[in-house]
């Protein structure tokens, strides 16, 4: 693979006395998929938004898209793309509107806007429903303009915060068809998730328990590893002796 | 730049497409004006009177032709014993009796006075006391026919300055637009920050190329313009519909305004600091900001009056200040000259608001 997009070592946010994420080491390479995955409150969500900028580490260091987490903030925000667990669209815009919204505010000029929305619409097959709010389209739909709407400024990374949250699993199956096909162009994924099948869908995984790595590798290997036969498996046999006791 | 501009667009679909937020935009001022206006009034008229006279001759119907003409009063019942009186008190039927003692006519003649009991229901005292005014001022005014000035000696002669005929609108339009400020400018900034936070939308403007300056501006500018509409439409429809005078500079009154509104906003982004939820915010709106500009700045209840510990609170609310602001520059016609200090007091308070607003909403998130 190409040189790595995401490159931390160390990387330490704590909360007062409490450590939330604990020496996060990484190298993602560029078009990979990388899932990110923990038990709630392992340190996810916090190691994402040091990632994109939303939170400064307490120590450690750190490139994002070839630019240091610290003095090139601004770089690093015009080469990544984001979104949460909710989908973070506007209800209250129309789709077109929602577009055009997010695609000035990553930086695009009015001439690419318009060029965008349109190629987007299209792709989507959302042009009939394009001035309708988006509060009146099914989840699917918000789900897949929410992903285009965060890879419009073509940026080098995407972070997805458990984008699949409360998706049925054929429409979670079509938004992992999306993920692959923008990996292929060479997108950098880096995926959070509670599901285990998405999590075999994944170029490597990292799995995180109270803040620290506690396994990092191709789903493959892992099984292998445990000698179990699905990822359900290695996430219970990893998470539960911290958890249980 | 660009990407500002598309941010400010969206703001203002927010407000005019949420029904509920435009209504309180603009349904709410005009419905406060007019029921304030109209139905709050501090000047009773029509007090329903019953008269006791047990004299029954002419000096007592004189002066119960007085009170008839006064335009106060409603001559309700003639009352017979002191019974009688105190059961029309308890039926509700009158709140106030006038008792003229019996031989009152010969008494006034023979001794040179002769005394009037003025009766009131004291469960409302405020009622109380300023019927209990109209009744002294129609004597007074028989007592000056009668006898002439000259014979009573020491004579008060009162005028109400600036508001001469007392209406209770002109105290509460200044009043009024303190409040609808602080609800627009504060409440719905805090609303609109904080609904950003809940649908996780706030995380991808952060991440995105807007930097936080840009988002609070962006989240305030509509609220600071629709505000200003707002402070003209209440000044316009007081003066209007109630003839409500702006004596002062009006350009003064706005640049006041527009100060108040600034401080109204800061206090809205600080709000949506503290909490990540719309419900909380409004809550905190309501019962922090909204209450105290009800009750202890001066727009009701007069701050004078209040025991020392709230008059010191009251000196930390904003709104004490803008109200002595506005009321200074509306009715008494007052220059820069005299409120200036109220200005400084009232502009360092925004500028440690705003500052401190902005600086906890950048290191928040």
């Amino acid at each position: 693979m190409s040189e790595p997009v995401i490159h931390t070592d160390k990387l330490t946010k704590r909360f007062g006395d409490f450590v939330v994420v604990d020496a996060l080491s990484l190298t993602i390479s560029g078009g990979e998929i990388f899932g990110f995955l923990g038990a709630n409150g392992a340190g996810k969500t916090t190691a994402i938004r040091m990632l994109t900028g939303l939170l400064i580490p307490t120590s450690g260091t750190a490139s994002v898209a070839g630019f240091d987490l610290y003095t090139g903030a601004e770089g690093v925000k015009l080469n990544i793309g984001y979104m949460s667990q909710r989908f973070s669209l506007y209800d209250d815009l129309t789709v077109r509107e929602n577009i055009r919204f997010f695609a000035g505010i990553y930086g695009l000029n009015n001439q690419a806007i318009k060029e965008k929305s349109r190629q987007l619409l299209e792709s989507l097959k959302l042009l009939e429903v394009a001035d309708t709010r988006l509060a009146s389209l099914p989840l699917g739909w918000k789900q897949k303009l929410a992903f285009s709407v965060a890879i419009l400024h073509e940026p080098k990374i995407v972070f997805l915060d458990e984008p699949t949250g409360g998706v049925d699993p054929v429409t979670r199956r079509r938004f992992w068809d999306m993920i692959y096909e923008a990996s292929e162009r060479g997108l950098t994924i880096f995926v959070t998730t509670h599901y285990m099948d998405e999590a075999e869908y994944c170029d490597r995984l990292c799995i995180m328990v109270d803040g620290k790595v506690a396994a990092l590798d191709r789903p493959e290997a892992m099984k292998r590893h445990f000698g179990v036969e699905s990822m359900n498996e290695v996430f219970i046999q990893l998470a539960r002796p911290n958890k249980m006791e | 730049m660009h990407s500002f501009r598309g941010f400010l667009l969206k703001e203002f679909y927010h407000i005019f497409r949420d029904r509920r937020t435009a209504a309180i935009l603009f349904g709410m001022p005009l419905i406060q004006l007019l029921l304030f206006g109209f139905a709050i009034r501090n000047e009773i008229q029509e007090v329903n009177l019953g008269i006791y006279d047990q004299s029954h001759d002419a000096v007592t119907r004189e002066i119960t032709d007085k009170f008839a003409s006064s335009g106060y009063f409603v001559m309700r019942q003639e009352l017979h014993s002191t019974a009688e009186i105190e059961h029309a008190f308890a039926e509700g039927s009158i709140a106030e009796a006038i008792v003229f003692e019996p031989d009152f006519a010969a008494k006034m003649i023979r001794e040179g006075r002769a005394t009037v009991q003025v009766l009131t229901d004291g469960s409302n005292p405020n009622v109380s006391k300023i019927i209990t005014g109209y009744a002294a001022s129609v004597l007074q005014d028989y007592r000056n026919t009668a006898f002439g000035a000259a014979e009573v000696g020491v004579e008060a002669v009162p005028l109400m300055m600036f508001n001469p005929e007392l209406k209770s609108v002109n105290l509460f339009v200044p009043g009024l637009m303190a409040l609808i400020l602080m609800l627009v400018s504060a409440l719905m900034t805090s609303i609109s920050i904080t609904r950003e936070k809940e649908s996780g939308t706030m995380e991808v403007l952060l991440v995105s190329s807007l930097r936080p300056v840009e988002i609070i501006i962006g989240k305030v500018v509509p609220y600071f313009l629709l505000s200003f509409v707002n402070v003209v439409t209440v000044v316009a429809l007081a003066s209007f519909v109630f003839g409500v005078p702006c004596r002062g500079s009006v350009t003064l009154l706005m640049l006041e305004s527009l100060l108040f509104i600034v401080t109204a906003l800061s206090l809205g982004i600080f709000i949506s600091t503290i909490t990540s939820s719309q419900q909380v915010a409004m809550m905190i709106s309501l019962a922090g900001l909204l209450l105290p500009t009800i009750l202890l700045s001066g727009f009701i209840f007069p701050v004078a009056s209040m025991p020392l510990p709230l008059r010191m609170i009251s000196n930390f609310i904003p709104a004490k200040w803008y109200l002595i602001i506005v009321r200074g520059i509306m009715l008494k016609g007052t220059s820069f000259g005299y409120i200036w200090k109220e200005t400084l007091v009232h502009g360092v308070m925004t500028t440690v608001l705003m500052v401190a607003s902005i600086k906890k909403f950048k290191t928040r998130l």
